[in-house]
């Protein structure tokens, strides 16, 4: 459980872009959460309420954007996305999955703002 | 007031991963091999570093280790009895050590006049996941005791991790466990993953994962920035 961490480390990030845009509120988080991240997003949720209060966060709503698992198929030569996370091998072909393309991701992708 | 949507794309774990960059630097400059061990609580990393340690140290290899736990300095304790330097790092409920913990205790240590520096992870198979340390080498542990089809049921810490080691081999026939199956989940997990399998305690196995530990710090020094010189 490293989600109120994560959370914090979300809500300084927002503050310090939403401070340079001269934002005077945000209204939305827009997180991009990979499936291999290693993090539950109910749990992140509840953190980020906590992790929020008393900061220009206050009240903001994180959207979570979930970023499919996508790898590299040395066999077909193309991206393919794994349909679980615990069996990386080419869901077309079979062929031992290369390189993590998408799906690691824990990002603050966009915050919708008002000024 | 207008309402408007902006770009950020800033990674959640931006510092830590900058402050583990620059540690794997300091590592590569002082020629240190770093190996972060990721388990479950319970599953055999103190056992089998303590073993380590002892054996890596009796052979002439200079070796130190920091050793993460939420409290007490117990396994630091342990640790030393194998007579090389040891710190413990107490995370006071944090579930994992992040790059900051591992710089603020590399204090007045010489890392260029050690061979390997060996992380023990806390106990967690979740959260150390995320948390780039630096290392040149992640292992990843699995007992006897847990269950063939851990790695299924935690696939982001058996993906990241290069090797894994199944421990306490003695016990495998009491456990009825099921080698094949184990084997099996990691490579499902991450394909052509390097399986050893060791009993710290009966001693079975040990030779092959220092052998492997050697090779795998000679390659990288030959591929580290500045080259093989020793």
């Amino acid at each position: 459980m490293h989600e109120l961490d994560l959370a914090r480390n979300i809500v300084e990030l927002a503050v310090e872009a939403a401070e340079r845009l001269g934002a005077a509120k945000v209204n939305v988080v827009h997180l991009k959460v990979g499936r291999l991240a290693g993090v539950d997003p109910g749990a992140l949720h509840f953190a980020f309420d906590v992790a929020t209060a008393d900061t220009l966060l206050a009240g903001a709503r994180l959207e979570v954007i979930d970023v499919p698992l996508v790898v590299w198929c040395a066999h077909c030569l193309t991206e393919v996305e794994l349909p679980q996370v615990n069996h990386f091998y080419c869901p077309a072909c079979g062929t031992a999955a290369g390189e993590i393309r998408q799906g690691r991701e824990l990002e603050v992708a966009s915050l919708e703002i008002e000024t | 007031m207008t309402t408007r949507i902006v770009e950020v794309r800033a990674g959640v774990l931006r510092k830590n991963d900058e402050l583990a960059r620059a540690l794997r630097t300091r590592f590569e400059e002082a020629g240190v091999f770093v190996v972060n061990l990721v388990s479950s609580p319970g599953t055999g990393k103190t056992e089998l570093l303590q073993r380590t340690l002892t054996e890596l140290r009796e052979s002439g290899q200079r070796a130190a280790a920091l050793v993460g736990d939420l409290e007490t300095d117990n396994d630091a304790q342990r640790l030393a009895t194998s007579g090389v330097p040891v710190r413990q790092i107490n995370t006071h409920g944090r579930c994992h050590l992040e790059a900051e913990m591992i710089s603020q205790h590399l204090d007045s240590w010489d890392l260029a006049s050690l061979d390997y520096l060996f992380i023990e992870n806390v106990g967690n198979l979740v959260c150390p996941a995320s948390y780039d340390l630096g290392e040149a080498l992640r292992v990843a542990l699995l007992s006897v005791t847990e269950g063939e089809d851990k790695p299924l049921k935690y696939p982001t810490i058996f993906n990241s991790a290069d090797s894994a080691v199944i421990t306490k081999v003695d016990l495998a026939e009491a456990c009825e466990f099921d080698r094949e199956r184990a084997i099996a989940a990691i490579r499902s997990v991450r394909p052509g993953m390097p399986v050893l399998e060791v009993s710290a305690k009966r001693g079975t196995g040990m030779a092959a994962w220092l052998a492997d530990l050697e090779a795998r710090r000679l390659a990288w020094r030959q591929g580290r920035p500045g080259g093989a010189s020793t």
